[in-house]
């Protein structure tokens, strides 16, 4: 049993199956990537575990809780962050603030009313959002506004974001999708030093084979909804399934 | 004016990093003490600074020092502060605010018809109240965002002034509004010779008024100003101290990206609610203040330009700032109660030492932007404010304070 446990989960929307009878199992401290072609149901299976879509039947259970009915600031709450295929962020505040706010929502709780507190008082919040911005790289850009970095910066601050929280499990949702390069290399480089030095469970949607093989030590294949097989990297390059489900469209 | 929190024209950010904790008092830090104490001592010495112009001169008609218009200043301050905590902060643009100033009005004045000509539980009443209606208002209409919150709250203050207006007449007075009368009999230290009772402070009474002579100018202490200024300054003071708490930090976070929020294990809707609360019970304090210092209320006072006029202060002043709703709360109550009163009259005495003909022409052209004109002077100020300066009166001082900045600079090189 991993962490996160998907048994049977089948999501229909109107005529179209989007998911058939997903089953998914992602074992603690590993690097678990689901890969497949447009419309095979990845995002949709993403938004069935962070709570923005309800499944018609099957369970979801992360460390022996369903997360199904949850509403998604309470699947947070339980150790599930989310990185977004284009960067969300708090863009109107500075980088420190982005940073803080997760650190509060870790400490307080969905809600609290710390009205009268100044923020400058926080020691304890403003030392561990330092710590993590120290980790990125980017602490000299801490009174920034967000909306004005690059979009690398914005993914790695966004990054930053979740892990400052400490979460059980990170979900990455095409992390690297419309990158640059460079943007792209480094922000493998910056998903293999968390994994290797965090030990933080992962769970990433990609549909560039570059970045999964590099990461992922367990990949799922979906294919029309259904997962059609699930191995390590290795046995995945070149299986004749995987090839027949990417027909003309990557090279596996 | 540093108090800018609009990321674009922010020159200095509020920082969240550790500063030094000198300089500063009341856990404020040291550009915020700067920023109180100048509040302070504008509210403390308004008598006199706005009577610049001496008795019986040309110019005193300019003068705004009288206790009536000073008082009107601060409570509707008070307003534009609270408005600005879910507008400027949260970006929710309540279009029903007036409702919760007449709903604490309402509560202040039965307070005192029943209970006490006491000032103070009247106003503590017009808090609770304006707080409870609050939270049934923003409970339903934060269920919508944008464009349907502000139809939502529009439609609920509406409905209140309808029904103050008509069915609720027991409560409300109805059309005639609510006054107090000498039949009114409080529980506590009502008058005994059958006369009206005043609104007071433990005895000394609202109206109470010292005034200093000073060669041609008169200068007047009210008392009801003074006790309306406190109110103001605390109000003021707790506003500094949310925007620059955890709960500050969070609502500005619902205005940038409520998804982030709820990802971040946040509830966007709670944090909204409770500044729509908060800025509803500084409503319910504006409306309270101005039964104690003008003992009656008429349903016109929630209706939906009341609502829109907080709104314009607070974009005028500078939504998001902590001086701008005050600013703007002051721009128009002087535009509205001053450059109203300029009549044709005054105009051609202005232009007086022009020849007879130009005299006409110049007193025609002026004449549509002042004394019933002023609306549209303000609409003209609004619009280029909005246009050329977002950030209201406020990114404009800042604006001038920069070009100071540079200027000095070049100068000293």
């Amino acid at each position: 049993m991993g962490i996160l446990t998907v048994k049977g989960v089948n999501k229909r929307f109107g005529g179209l199956q989007a998911l058939g009878d997903v089953n998914l199992d992602v074992a603690e401290n590993t690097c678990h990537a689901i890969i497949g072609p447009n419309g095979a149901g990845k995002s949709t299976l993403l938004n069935v575990l962070v709570g923005k879509l309800i499944p018609d039947s099957g369970s979801v259970v992360f460390d022996g809780q369903s997360v199904l009915g949850r509403q998604p600031h309470e699947i947070n709450q339980m150790g599930i962050s989310r990185v977004f295929q284009t960067p969300e962020i708090f863009a109107d505040l500075t980088v420190m603030e982005n940073m803080l706010i997760p650190c509060f929502a870790k400490r307080d709780g969905a809600f609290r009313m710390h009205a009268i507190q100044s923020v400058r008082h926080e020691g304890d919040m403003i030392a561990k959002a330092e710590e993590m911005l120290d980790e990125v790289g980017m602490l000299d850009k801490r009174e920034m506004t967000a909306s004005s970095m690059s979009r690398g910066d914005k993914r790695r601050l966004e990054m930053a974001m979740c892990l400052v929280q400490e979460p059980r499990l990170l979900l990455l949702d095409e992390p690297t999708a419309g990158m640059a390069r460079a943007d792209t290399e480094n922000t493998i480089e910056l998903l293999k030093t968390i994994r290797r030095e965090k030990g933080i469970t992962m769970a990433i949607i990609e549909h560039d084979m570059n970045v999964v093989f590099s990461l992922a030590e367990r990949i799922t294949v979906l294919a029309q909804g259904t997962p059609l097989v699930e191995d390590i990297p290795d046995n995945i390059k070149g299986h004749p399934k995987v090839r027949e489900a990417y027909l003309g469209e990557a090279q596996v | 004016m540093t108090d800018q929190t609009n990321p674009s024209v922010t020159t200095a950010a509020p920082s969240p990093r550790p500063r030094a904790a000198s300089g500063g008092f009341l856990g404020l830090t040291k550009r915020d003490s700067t920023l109180m104490l100048i509040v302070f001592a504008l509210v403390v010495l308004a008598p006199f600074i706005l009577n610049p112009f001496p008795e019986g001169s040309a110019m005193a008609q300019f003068n705004a020092g009288y206790p009536d218009l000073m008082q009107r200043f601060v409570i509707f301050g008070i307003f534009a502060i609270g408005f600005n905590i879910l507008f400027g902060l949260t970006g929710y643009l309540s279009f029903g605010h007036a409702a919760f100033l007449g709903v604490g009005s309402y509560a202040a004045i039965w307070s005192m018809k029943l209970v006490t000509l006491n000032v103070i539980p009247g106003i503590l009443f017009a808090i609770v109240v304006a707080g409870l209606f609050s939270l049934v208002v923003g409970f339903v209409s934060l269920r919508r965002s944008g464009i349907y919150f502000s139809i939502l709250t529009l439609a609920f203050a509406q409905m209140m002034f309808a029904m103050a207006y008509s069915v609720l007449t027991p409560i409300t007075g109805g059309e005639t509004g609510l006054q107090i009368k000498n039949t009114d009999t409080p529980l506590f230290g009502g008058p005994t010779d059958g006369s009206i009772g005043r609104a007071n402070l433990f005895g000394a009474e609202m109206g109470n008024s010292y005034e200093l002579a000073l060669g041609n100018w008169l200068f007047t202490f009210n008392l009801g100003y003074y006790i309306a200024a406190v109110f103001m300054l605390i109000a003021f003071y707790l506003s500094i101290r949310v925007f620059r708490s955890p709960f500050g930090m969070m609502l500005r976070a619902v205005k940038s990206n409520q998804q982030r929020m709820n990802y971040t294990g946040l509830t966007p809707k709670r944090y909204t609610l409770w500044a729509f609360i908060i800025s509803g019970m500084y409503a319910g304090l504006a409306g309270g203040l101005m039964v104690a210092m003008d003992t009656q209320v008429g349903p016109e006072r929630m209706f939906w330009t009341a609502s829109g006029e907080v709104v314009i202060m607070t974009i005028l002043g500078g939504a998001g700032t902590l001086m701008g709703p005050i600013l703007g709360a002051g721009f128009i109550k002087y535009m509205e109660n001053i450059i109203s009163k300029i009549n044709k009259d005054i105009l051609h005495e202005w232009f007086a030492f022009m020849p007879d003909g130009l005299e006409d022409v110049m007193v025609s052209l002026v004449y549509p932007f002042i004394g019933k004109g002023w609306h549209l002077t303000l609409g003209i100020m609004f619009m280029l404010v909005v246009i050329f300066l977002p950030g209201g009166l406020v990114e404009g001082g800042q604006r001038i304070a920069a070009k100071f900045r540079r200027n000095k600079t070049a100068g000293d090189n």
